[in-house]
Order: structure tokens, then sequence, then C-alpha cells
């Protein structure tokens, strides 16, 4: 609108001069016929007056109408960038009253932002505060925990859980089980057997799904250390009532299993050996009694059998005794449970996974169990495997009653040609499917639970049975469990909730959402070929934070001597790396704490090199995205020539502490790349692919130059 | 033609008595180590009755009765399963698995002619 007057304004004048003009010639070419001035007097006047009236309107366009789009920008200017800015333009009168109203509303809205903001500060002290409670709570516990979304991602830990998760000592060699690593955004089922924890998620999501309040769900199971931990899982449910992570608490069962297990052994050996030692007793006795005539070679051997076993009870007894003692009272947690939802959660396994028709042939209402679900359904699950594979059963029979003191679940299936013998045999055995799940032996399972099992063919139907005793139990009324609702608050690195999951196609996003591993090594010299590695360590950063707690720090024997100047550069002495593990134990360990990362060194394509010429020897392969420091500061400073990290980091302004150790040189190149970030993004450099492609040309441009 | 008895039990502190009982009931009498050699006898003995013990290594009590069950000329023998494993699942299984009775050691000598005598007669 305003542009359009302007060119009014223009066109009126233009127009003016033109009229001027062509009166001119007019009068010049009509001359002769016409007489006087008076023609070109009132030609010039029309003129003048066309030419003064577009000057006046340009006039009136220039206060009023550039006065106006002033006035906007500088309202916007308040509204958008800086309440505290007031209107000031030079305005005729009648618009001035209009920026006083601005200016007015300005006012009460800078007063309104600042309440805000004092809101919005004083919510996050108060949820600062909170968070605060929370961690000295949770560092607090004896218990693991472990926060995860749905995807399994760790949003949150306690310290406890990385004891209890931790790789074991590196002592055995590279065959051992490397356990995974504890760290925000890592994978739970990198340390938690993934198994299990599906398992337990959609139990838990049925017994949501039907209303169930019992939402805790307890499985003891192997972590990848090869520690074994009782997990206590609950979800997370969101405001639209959906599962959306969940909690898991860890305890170590090692000792307590062990501890039970001696215990029932001594129970064990205390009823079954007194018992067999008094019978004898007792028999003994009872016959001489019955007969006192009897033949006296009898009559001694009978006293003898007294006499021996009474010495054997006395020893056992007080073997038992000073046993007892040192065994206190354990117990093998098993879970309460409704019989029915143990038979749903086995005819889901059944049918989903081994594809067996599974029919459901009663139950008992109200009956509860006390098992350990987990492995029942992983040991019954496996020995049906079995029978499909061995004997083509597709078809089984499902139900669970009363039986005295006791639940009796059975399994009944058309005995076709079936060897008993064999099925009676596996019943002892451990069995590893195809896809590698193993679980423990139906008849381990059972006498975990006291229980029993057995295999009962019945003639006239022409059908196998298999029985499982399991123990049963009156459930306490007041276990229900408070569960997790969304009004719950929402502590820590929560938007993790809300990351896409580990992408092979993570060269398309964005930089500040990658995961990342910086890492500096140390080796005994500067040639990668002869050279070798005598530390490793890195920090982690996810979600744009440096995660100093997350670190990886391990000395290297590099089975060789160690050239002084080595020794000098990095403070490490041949006699410091005695005894520590080998590349061949730590590299493995290494990669796993690298997993699902991005790498980053300063110049990597040393560090790079000294971990590819180990890839033969130690079977490890890295293939993570890699990104150098080294390069990127040569994008972004493209007109300095010093790229050392020393250099680097007085140009942005970071500390630098503890260099030349290679944790203290991991974390410094961590600050670099975080500091670096925001300048890549002002060239542009957003994704990982594009880092990569600018990295590559300077690489190129450096070689040249 | 008195009846046959298979004593089944590793324990040789038990057998001299309970063996010793039975000859002086009037039973013909037999004496098995083990499972293996359980199942052996029962075969080449034709018993009556057996007294059997559970916890024995190898082929376990359990499986000495499942098997002498499997066999249908041998449905008439009897079958008192003797043991220290005296929980409900255990006995529970042991007449499952075709015993006509658990006796729980220790017991009474008299209990035991008595519940011998019983089932002999059925």
């Amino acid at each position: 609108m305003i542009r359009k007057n302007l060119h009014l304004a223009g066109i009126l004048a233009l127009a003016g001069i033109i009229l001027f003009a062509a009166g001119y010639l007019a009068a010049w070419f009509f001359g002769p016929r016409l007489t006087g001035d008076l023609p070109y007097l009132s030609l010039a006047i029309a003129a003048l007056a066309i030419i003064g009236a577009g000057y006046t309107l340009n006039n009136f366009i220039q206060s009023y109408v550039l006065g106006v789009r002033r006035l906007t920008e500088e309202t916007r200017v308040i509204t958008s960038v800086n309440p505290k800015h007031r209107v000031n333009v030079e305005v005729p009168s009648d618009i001035k009253r209009l920026t006083e109203v601005i200016n007015a509303f300005a006012d009460r809205y800078q007063s309104a932002v600042n309440d805000q903001s004092e809101q919005i500060e004083k919510a996050h002290a108060q949820l600062e505060d909170e968070k605060n409670r929370l961690a000295a709570l949770m560092s607090e516990l004896t218990e693991g925990v472990l926060v995860c979304n749905l995807e399994g991602r760790i949003l949150l830990y306690n310290n406890r859980a990385k004891q209890l998760l931790k790789s074991a000592p590196n002592s055995a060699g590279r065959n051992e089980r490397v356990g995974g690593f504890v760290g925000l955004g890592r994978s739970v089922f990198g340390l938690i057997d993934r198994n299990a924890i599906t398992y337990v998620l959609e139990e838990l999501r049925e017994r949501h799904k039907k209303g169930n309040a019992r939402l805790v769900s307890q499985v003891v199971t192997t972590a990848a250390n090869g520690q074994l931990v009782r997990t206590r899982t609950a979800p997370i449910i969101s405001h639209t009532d959906e599962i959306n992570g969940f909690v898991i608490t860890l305890e170590d069962v090692t000792q307590q299993t062990d501890r039970s297990r001696r215990r029932d052994m001594l129970l064990q050996a205390l009823t079954e050996g007194v018992r067999s030692s008094l019978a004898n007793i007792r028999s003994a006795i009872e016959t001489i009694e019955q007969y006192p005539q009897m033949d006296p070679r009898k009559s001694v051997q009978l006293r003898k059998v007294i006499a021996d076993e009474s010495f054997t009870l006395s020893s056992r007894l007080n073997q038992i005794t000073s046993d007892y003692d040192t065994y206190l009272k354990a117990d093998w947690q098993l879970e309460e449970m409704m019989g029915s939802d143990l038979l749903w959660a086995i005819q889901r396994q059944f049918e989903d996974k081994l594809h067996v028709t599974t029919i459901l042939d009663g139950h008992d209402d109200n009956l509860w169990l006390k098992v350990d679900s987990y492995s029942v359904v992983q040991a019954l699950s496996l020995m049906v495997a079995r029978l499909k594979e061995a004997y083509q059963v597709t078809e089984i029979k499902l139900c669970l009653r009363q039986s005295g003191q006791l639940a009796a679940m059975d399994l009944v299936w058309p005995a076709g040609k079936a060897d008993l013998d064999t099925l009676w045999s596996w019943q002892n055995q451990i069995y590893t499917a195809k896809n590698d799940e193993s679980a423990p032996a139906l008849r381990e399972v059972a006498e975990r639970h006291g229980g029993e099992v057995w295999l009962q063919p019945n003639k006239e139907t022409g059908m196998l049975m298999l029985r499982l005793l399991l123990p049963t139990t009156q459930p306490k009324p007041s276990l229900s469990v408070p569960t997790v609702q969304g009004s719950r608050p929402e502590y820590y690195d929560f938007d993790l909730f809300h990351q896409a999951g580990q992408n092979p196609e993570i060269d398309n996003r964005p930089l500040v959402e990658l995961a990342y591993t910086v890492f500096d090594t140390e080796t005994t010299g500067l040639n990668p070929a002869s050279d070798e590695i005598i530390s490793v360590s890195a920090v982690r950063i996810v979600n744009g934070r440096l995660l100093r707690q997350e670190i990886f720090d391990q000395l290297v024997d590099p089975k060789r001597s160690l050239p002084r100047t080595s020794a000098e550069i990095t403070g490490i002495s041949g006699e410091m790396l005695r005894n520590q593990p080998t590349i061949e134990q730590v590299l493995p360990s290494f990669q796993k704490f690298t997993e699902g990362t991005v790498l980053i060194a300063h110049n990597a394509a040393f560090d790079m090199r000294m971990l590819q010429i180990k890839e033969q020897q130690t079977g490890v392969k890295f293939t993570n995205p890699v990104l150098d420091t080294l390069l990127l500061s040569a994008i972004t400073h493209a007109n300095h020539k010093d790229h050392s990290l020393e250099a680097i980091a007085q140009r942005l302004g970071i500390n630098i502490i503890g260099r030349h150790t290679s944790l203290g040189d991991a974390i410094l190149t961590g600050d670099i790349f975080l500091k670096l970030l925001p300048l890549l993004a002002e060239q542009g450099i957003v994704t990982l692919a594009q880092a990569r492609a600018a990295a590559e040309e300077t690489y190129l441009a450096r070689i040249k130059y | 033609m008195s009846k046959k008895i298979l004593i089944v039990d590793d324990e040789s502190n038990i057998v001299i008595s309970i063996e010793f009982l039975m000859k002086q009931a009037g039973y013909q009498v037999e004496i098995a180590n083990n499972g293996e050699d359980a199942l052996e006898k029962v075969a080449a003995f034709r018993p009556d009755l057996v007294l059997l013990d559970v916890m024995m290594p190898k082929i376990n009590g359990f499986e000495v009765s499942r098997r002498i069950r499997e066999n249908s000329a041998w449905h008439d023998i009897k079958i008192i399963m003797l043991t220290a494993k005296g929980r409900e699942v255990e006995v529970t299984k042991g007449l499952a698995l075709g015993a006509d009775a658990y006796i729980i050691k220790p017991f009474s000598t008299r209990e035991l002619m008595a519940e011998v005598k019983h089932i002999l007669s059925q």
C-alpha cells in the first residue's frame, strides 16, 4: 500500500512535468495561429499546480506513511526481541498519540514478561532442587536403578547400577564375557538379557491393558557381565495412559542365591540324612526286640548297625549345626502371580513364538502361584520347541488345577511316536535353541520352586502329559504397588524419550543430536607400525553434554619396553604398565564402550591407524563414523595455521587442565568439539554427512598446500 | 506258594533288617542294590511286591516305578516306595508314577509289615 502511494506521488509529479512540456510544445507549434501569451501562462500554471500537488502528497507520505512503517518496526522490536525498547519516532502530532499508547502497552508488557521470567526461574530452581534430592536419594539406594524409554535407552541411572553391571575384571583373556557399559542414552539391552526385559514388558502391558494394578514384575536373570541379578520392573505410564518407559531396580543375587542354595542343601541333608539313619536304627532295634531268640550272628550284625548309624547321626547333626550358623536365612524370591496370568503368558509364548496352537483346558479361579514366571515360561517353551522339532507336535492343551497345597500345571499332547525315555531325559537337560535362547532344565526350575516335574502317559487316550507342580500362595491384599503415573515429575535427560532409534542413517541427523565417544590413546612412539598403545581413554557426549562421569580410562601393557621419551611425554612408566591388561583384553571392552556412537579424536587419523593395526590381533574392528577436531578446527578457522589442541583451546577460551594424560586430552577434545559445533552451524554444517564432507575437503586442501 | 518280595535299596544297613523281617514273615526275598539291578531282578524274579527306595544313583526309584508300569506284563506287581524324601510333591509324584503306597523313612517296622500284608492281600 505504502509503496503504491509513493509511486502515485512520483507519477503525479512526472505527469505535471510532461503536461508542462506538452503545453509548451503545442504553443510553439500552433503559435502563429494563436495570439498573446495567455495560453502559455495558463498551461504553466496548471503544470505548476500539478507539480505542487505531487510535492505535497510526497511530503504527506514521507511523514505519515513512513512514520507508521517505522512505528511498526519499532513495535516489533518490543514484542519480539527487546521488551525494554520504547518507540521513539518523528511523526506528525496526531500519530504521536499512538506512540504514547504503544509505549504504555510496552510498559505493561515488560512487567508481565519480567514476572513470567521470574516465575520460570523459580520453577527452574525448584526443579533443580528436586533433581538434586532425587540424585541424593538414588545414590543412597542399595539397589541399582535404571530408568529407560521404551527403546531401552537409559535416561537415568545411579552409581549402584553402574557397579552391579560393570564388566568383570579383565583376567581371563578375550574369550570372557564383556559386560556392557551403563551410560545415558546407551541401550539397556547390552546390559541385561533382552529376552527377559521384553518378556517382562509384554507381561506388564497385558496387565495394564486388563486394568491390573500390580504393575511390578520381578525376574531373576543373568546380566551381560555374568552376574545373577534380580530385576524388578515398573512401567512409566504417560498421560495418555500408555507405557512409554520403565524403571528397573537391580539387586545382586549371586551371593544370595548361592547362600540360599546351600541352605536348602543343608536342610535336605538334615531331613533326608537323619531320616535314613533313624530308619536303619529303628528297623534294627525293632527286629531284635521282635525276635529275641535270633541267631547270635544276626544279632551282632544288627547291633553293629545301631552303633554305626548312631555315630553317623551324631556327627551329621554336629556338622549341620555348625553349617547352619554360617548360612543365614535367604529367600529365593518368587513372585506372586495369578495362575490364569501365568497360563496366558505361556499361551502367548507358545502361539506367538513357536506357532503351536495352545488350548486353555480350564483352570481354577483365584489360584495364586508363587513363581519365577520367566524361568517357568522359558523352560516350558523350550521343551515344547523341542517337541515340535522332534515329533511335530503342533497343538497342546494346557490346564492348571489345585492339587492339595500345590498347583498342578499339565501340558497334554498326543503321544504319537514319542519315545518316553528320550522325553524323560529332556527334563534334566539345559536346552539351547537355534536362536541361542537357552533355558534352565525343567527339573532345575521345578526344584527352584520346591516343586516337581514328570511325564505321564495316558494309555486310554493315547496322550502324553507333562505335569509341573508349583507352590501356591494366598495373596496379601495390600500388595498392589502404586503405579508410576504421568503426573510424576520428569527429571534429567528425558529428551531421550523422544530420540529416534539407533539408525544406520545417522549421516543426515543433526550433529547436536548424536552420541559421541571422544577418545585419545597414548603410545610408545609415533610410528603406528612398530609402536604400541599404552593407554586408551574416552569420555562420552550425549545430547550436547560432556558426561565426565562416563569415562573409559585404561592403561595397557604393551608387552615391550618403553622408550624413555615416551615415559617423559606421557608420564606413564613401565612400572605402571606391568600387570595391566593387554590390548587384546582392552579393545573388546573399549569397542563395547563406543557402541552406537560417533568417534571423535584430535588428529584422529593417527589413533584410528593404531586401532586398525590391532584389528587382526584382537579381532576388533571399529566401524563407527569418525570426526577429527583438527580438521573441524581447520574448517572453522581456515585462516589460522596452528590447529594443535593447545592453540584451539586458547582460541576458543577453554581452560587446559591435565594435558598429556590421555583422559585429560580426551576431555579437552570433547570440550573443543562442543565449542566448534555452533561455529560449524554458522557455516551451514549441521549434519554428520556435511561435517565429514567439509572435513574431507579441508584435509585434501591441507595436503595440497 | 509264598509271595515274593524284591527289596531295592542302596543302603545295606536297612536291607539287613527288612530282609530278615520279610523272611521271618515267610516271604521269598530278593535284594537289588540299584535301579538297573532292580529292573533285571523284576524280570528274572518276577516279584509280587517291590519295596522301592527312591534315592538311588543313576536310575532312581521314580524311574524304576515308571518302567515297571510301562510293561503291561507287570501290571499286577505292587510297589511300595520307601523314602526319606517326604515332601508332598514327592509323594504326589511317586503315586502318579505308579506306586501303590508311599512310606516315609523313618517308619516303624510293624507299620511296614502291616502295609506289605495289606497291599499283598488286595
